[in-house]
């Protein structure tokens, strides 16, 4: 199953959209169809020029008349499925806050209780079945948040809120990207939405708002003291240590993701101490500086971190 | 050839003569050339963008270069190219279409040329110095705003847009002037070539749509250098203004590229299936209509932002029932064609592409339309796919058409017929081949100005179609370039067996246009075999020769009416628009430059509109005071 | 050959008749679109906002109200003054301009008291953002068309002999006169009293 395709619905957003395309693309393609061959005649008739001066029975009204009904069927076939799109029952729904910064997303799941919130970072993991309500925000530049097998997309713009209402029916991996330009990396500004069973999604919820797991050897616990006493703490979080930082991606569970960066790196030890010795030779123009550290201090940020699952 | 005539209306000659000159048709083939230059120029940097995405992960151009690149391919294809061109050939065409000696304020005219030349230059200037724009052709704050787009390079770019959209609106005053006032005595409304009607109805849309973008790019300068806050949502501004601004102008703007083109198509039409139009009153009011409900659409670029459901419905309506007038439109040059005895030359077969492309472009538009569809399309390659096959089948094409159509009589020589099919058949096939995957890249989730793409995507080989085929449009622009240089055979003053005013002159026209205005009878003056009437006149005679006169006529019947005076060549348009091009360059550096800068631009003003006393005497030899009215 | 002798025809004729009347609509069009659209920004900026006029006082209604009454006031030696232009009257087209400058340059000196008096910066807010460019647009007309009052004055004075179609420009010169006047009524409406409805 493509990544990130817009006919290839795993939602009923999606698939809405899915059924409008085709009937669009029947109608269209059949008109296209239609001029064309005209078209053609009319060509092989004015080559051959028998015809001169006589003027088509067929009146003007008839070709106002056909593209008229065409139109008409399309414009209230679109205006329904704009309507149902709305319409997707949110009893039950997961709320889940995304505020897009240049080029991550933050990603903050809600709750009544505010002990039980906590905050990722381009990732979305939502369960199979159950409508999510995204409450969309932006915190520098428009963004727009889309993953095509979900639905269309929508606009993170500063100083308003957007919703955007969601619902995966398939498990599985769907990849999505910023869809509005926001500037040097517009381009590398990926995520990922988890789909997962009701069960296998409430254990990662329940390990998400745990703080973050103490260092269990002596490399971890290096990479714990470099990470806090160092310039990261000043821009990241980690829950359960004094690193709390708001401007960068919250790392307190980042171990339990699969990529770095937005989408750009595989999550490796070996990646990790690359991205953080010199980021902007993967995403140029990114706000994290370079952290020019000896190589075994890279090695211990990049164990600790990777511990963090 | 008339020896007098020629010397009362030809520029001066000279390098100095160079910069003073008014004729019409020397500014028109300035306008065109230079805008040809942009259209390369910006073609070139969308080549350089191709080879990039050919790869997945490619580094051939950094992601900062590549956002100028994007940005500055969007600016000069919409606002140095397509919109000039249009309006360029409306210089050079409406006014022999029309049988005038002239355009309405040759100055203006001038002075509106350098203008645009001196901001296009900016744009590219700016470029070439590492500090070309980069926040895409639309510019959304609050991306380009101070914050965030710090630098001078969306102060070049907010400066060069409200520059040339100056020149943009005053050729749109000229062509409206032109067409009411100046048109052969006879040349009543319904007479006025189709051509003519497409190129007023643009320029009514130009008049109501540009200022909007002038006022929003001086928002974003004032925003950017003396610290407004219109897009500043921290200080009560809204982003989304600035995209309400910016779209209703430049949705409308799509049509200025398009109706023009669609003039085109019916000249050329006509004239190589040797028959009328079919179906005058129902083209011309599709032209109307298409400019009327070409206003209704701006909404449509931003579905995905906020908004009322209502509103959104009114405007997938609006989008889609624009396809009624142009359905119409292709109807009738279908019915046109059946019934003609067609000659396939060149120009009619970039012509007749339209009919491929166009139809597509236009099916996906009404696909963009609907807002469902939209959310999931907008700002993918789908877009980009779209919009090209909209803006180059439905007026690249018939613009290459109306470039052989029209190149003898602008230049006096024929261009190659067999180079002519090598030109199109490649242009045609390499538009398709470019183009094409993007639909499928679009639908497979590849969004819009990402500089590069992961392999694992599977974007790759569709892309490195599209690139191959954007090198082929490319060898194509280049035959193309071959065939103007090498033509060398002269050509007559009707090749085609045309119909309408312009054919009836000599090929290059002579600077006066036509030794005398002709009367007209009908849509198709030169087709007309019927004899003229024993008593009716069939040309205008008692123009004054020695002084620069014109003949005005009424704007519905156009009857005789008076016999204006036109303005010699002059110096100042040129020094006018250095004044306002210093003054525009002043303000990126400082808001003062508003106020100083403002002395030599009255100062250049003033001098352009002071009457010379020789030409003053000149005109008062024959002028005749309205009370002193004679019958004609 | 037949033709068409039109050499008694006149060399310049008044109103939509000549080009110039039509370059001068134009330019109304344009300037017009550009009013509207900053007014429609106005209201755009205000239905985002709860707190309108965003914490400032209202502009205070004297020197603003002033220049209502002064330019409607000028309508009537614009009026005469076009009227002159259209009957060619070279003494009456050399006084009508001079008091049509001396409206305009009082305009434009009390105009410089009704930015004191808006009670808000550009810089302050969108409020004030918007209100300062409303009225440095109007005030932008205001003096391109005295300054352009001036020039053709000076013609009138200095340029002897003066081509009959100078006249016809005083004519239009006036009707855009009578354009920078009635703009100003809804950019008065917007800037001096919708801040004082209830927002």
């Amino acid at each position: 199953m493509p990544l990130q395709h817009i006919l290839s619905a795993a939602g009923p957003q999606a698939e809405r959209i899915v059924a409008l395309w085709w009937l669009t693309v029947g109608i269209c393609g059949a008109v296209t169809l239609a001029v064309l061959v005209a078209f053609v005649l009319a060509l092989l008739r004015g080559r051959a020029g028998t015809a001169v001066g006589k003027v088509p029975h067929v009146p003007v009204g008839v070709a106002v008349a056909v593209s008229t009904l065409g139109l008409l069927v399309l414009i209230a076939a679109s205006v329904a499925t704009d309507r149902a799109l709305a319409k997707l029952p949110t009893e039950g729904a997961l709320e889940v806050e995304v505020i897009g910064h240049k080029w991550w997303w933050e990603v903050r799941y809600k709750d009544l209780d505010p002990q039980r919130e906590f905050t990722t970072a381009n990732e979305l993991h939502i369960p199979v079945g159950r409508p999510v309500r995204l409450f969309l925000r932006s915190d520098d530049v428009i963004h727009s948040f889309w993953v095509p097998n979900l639905g269309g997309k929508k606009d993170l713009i500063p100083g308003r809120e957007a919703e955007l209402l969601l619902r995966a029916d398939r498990a599985g991996t769907y990849r999505g990207q910023c869809a509005e330009f926001c500037g040097a990396q517009h381009a590398k500004m990926a995520f990922f939405v988890f789909a997962e069973p009701p069960e296998k999604f409430a254990t990662w919820m329940q390990a998400q708002r745990k703080p973050a797991a103490e260092p269990a050897g002596e490399l971890e616990r290096k990479g714990r003291d470099l990470f806090v006493r160092g310039t990261c703490a000043s821009c990241h979080a980690i829950l359960g240590t004094p690193a709390n930082g708001r401007k960068a991606p919250d790392l307190t569970h980042v171990g339990s993701r699969s990529r770095i960066a937005a989408g750009v790196l595989p999550n490796e030890p070996q990646a990790l101490a690359d991205w953080i010795r010199d980021p902007h030779k993967h995403k140029p123009g990114v706000n994290m500086p370079a952290h020019a550290l000896p190589k075994e201090q890279l090695q211990a940020l990049a164990a600790y971190l990777g511990s963090l699952r | 050839m008339n020896p007098v005539l020629e010397k009362t209306w030809s520029d001066p000659p000279g390098f100095l003569g160079w910069f003073a000159a008014v004729n019409h048709k020397t500014i028109a083939k300035r306008y065109i050339v230079t805008a040809f230059g942009f259209f390369v120029a910006a073609g070139l940097l969308a080549a350089l963008m191709r080879l990039q995405l050919a790869r997945a992960d490619n580094d051939l151009v950094s992601n900062d270069l590549y956002n100028q690149l994007f940005t500055v391919h969007g600016t000069a294809m919409m606002f140095l190219f397509a919109v000039p061109v249009m309006e360029a050939m409306g210089v050079y065409l409406v006014p022999l279409m029309v049988g005038a000696r002239s355009i309405a304020f040759p100055r203006m005219n001038a002075f509106s040329y350098y203008v645009y030349l001196f901001g296009g230059l900016m744009l590219f200037g700016g470029m070439l110095l590492g500090i070309g724009a980069d926040t895409g052709w639309f510019s959304y704050p609050p991306l380009a705003g101070p914050e965030h787009s710090p630098g001078k390079r969306v102060d070049f770019w907010a400066q060069m847009i409200t520059f040339t959209e100056l020149a943009g609106l005053l050729v749109a005053i000229e062509i409206i002037a032109t067409v009411f006032k100046l048109r052969a005595p006879g040349m009543t409304l319904g007479r006025m070539p189709l051509f003519v009607w497409a190129m007023l109805v643009t320029s009514f849309m130009i008049l109501f749509a540009m200022p909007a973008v002038m006022l929003a790019s001086s928002m974003l300068v004032m925003d950017r250098l003396v610290g407004t806050h219109f897009f500043n949502p921290a200080e009560g501004g809204d982003p989304v203004l600035w995209q309400h601004l910016f779209w209703y102008f430049a949705h409308p703007e799509v049509y200025f590229i398009f109706i023009p083109a669609l003039g085109f198509m019916s000249m050329i039409i006509a004239t190589f299936a040797r028959r009328e139009v079919y179906g005058y009153p129902a083209m011309v009011l599709s032209l109307i209509l298409t400019g009327f409900l070409g206003f209704g659409l701006w909404v449509h670029h931003m579905f995905a932002a906020h908004l009322p459901e209502l509103g959104k419905s009114f405007f997938t309506a609006a989008s889609m029932l624009i396809a009624v007038p142009t359905a119409i439109q292709v109807y009738c040059w279908i019915a046109t064609l059946w019934t003609g005895r067609i000659v396939f030359t060149t120009s009619l077969l970039f012509t007749l592409a339209f009919f491929f492309i166009l139809v597509i472009g236009g099916m996906t538009g009404l696909m963009v339309a609907s807002v469902p569809l939209d959310l999931q399309l907008h700002d993918t390659y789908f877009v980009v796919a779209h919009l090209h096959y909209v803006l180059i089948g439905g007026a690249v094409f018939p613009l290459f058409g109306a470039w052989y159509y029209w190149f003898p009589k602008i230049t006096g020589r024929m261009m190659g017929e067999k180079l002519g099919r090598w030109n199109f058949w490649l242009f045609f096939v390499g538009f398709n081949v470019a183009f094409w995957p993007m639909h499928h890249l679009g639908v497979q989730g590849m969004p819009r100005r990402v500089y590069t793409y992961p392999a694992e995507m599977g974007w790759e080989d569709l892309n490195r179609l599209s690139t191959l085929g954007a090198l082929m449009i490319a060898a194509s622009v280049l035959l193309f370039v071959i065939n103007v240089v090498k033509s060398r055979k002269p050509a007559p003053a009707n090749p085609w067996n045309a119909a309408t005013l312009e054919w009836a002159t000599a090929s290059p026209p002579p600077a006066y246009n036509f030794d005398r205005i002709p009367i007209v009878r009908g849509r198709y003056p030169l087709w007309s075999s019927d004899p003229v009437p024993q008593p009716e006149p069939t040309h205008v005679t008692g123009l004054a020769e020695m002084t620069r006169e014109a003949l005005a006529t009424s704007v519905v019947d156009a009857i005789p009416d008076h016999r204006p005076a036109f303005p010699n060549p002059s110096p100042w348009p040129f020094l006018g628009a250095v004044a306002v091009t210093a003054l525009f360059i002043g303000t990126i550096f400082t808001p003062w430059a508003a106020l100083w800068g403002m002395v030599p631009v009255a100062v250049a003003i003033t001098m352009w509109f002071w009457p010379s006393r020789k030409e003053t005497l000149e005109h008062l030899a024959v002028e005749k005071r309205p009370s002193e009215r004679l019958d004609a | 050959m037949k033709l068409l002798d039109v050499s008694g025809l006149p060399s310049y004729r008044n109103g939509h008749h000549s080009l110039m009347w039509w370059g001068t609509m134009g330019l109304i069009a344009i300037e017009g679109t550009v009013f509207a659209l900053a007014i429609a920004s106005y209201f755009f900026l205000r239905s985002q906002s709860n707190d309108w006029p965003m914490g400032a006082a209202p502009p205070d209604l004297f020197w603003g109200t002033l220049n209502l009454a002064i330019l409607l006031a000028s309508i009537w030696p614009n009026h005469w003054t076009k009227k002159a232009g259209e009957d060619g009257d070279e003494r009456r087209i050399r006084i009508g301009l001079v008091v049509c400058i001396l409206f305009g340059l009082a305009l434009l000196g009390i105009r410089v008291y009704e930015f004191a008096a808006l009670n808000v910066a550009w810089h302050d807010n969108a409020y004030g953002s918007i209100v300062w460019v409303l009225l440095g647009l109007h005030t932008v007309h205001l003096l391109t068309d005295v300054y352009d009052t001036i020039v053709l004055a000076a013609v009138f004075f200095f340029a002897k002999p003066i081509e009959g179609k100078r006249h016809v420009d005083v004519a239009e010169n006036g009707l855009y006169w009578y354009f920078v006047v009635y703009a100003w009524i809804p950019v008065y409406a917007v800037v001096y009293l919708v801040p004082r409805l209830p927002s």
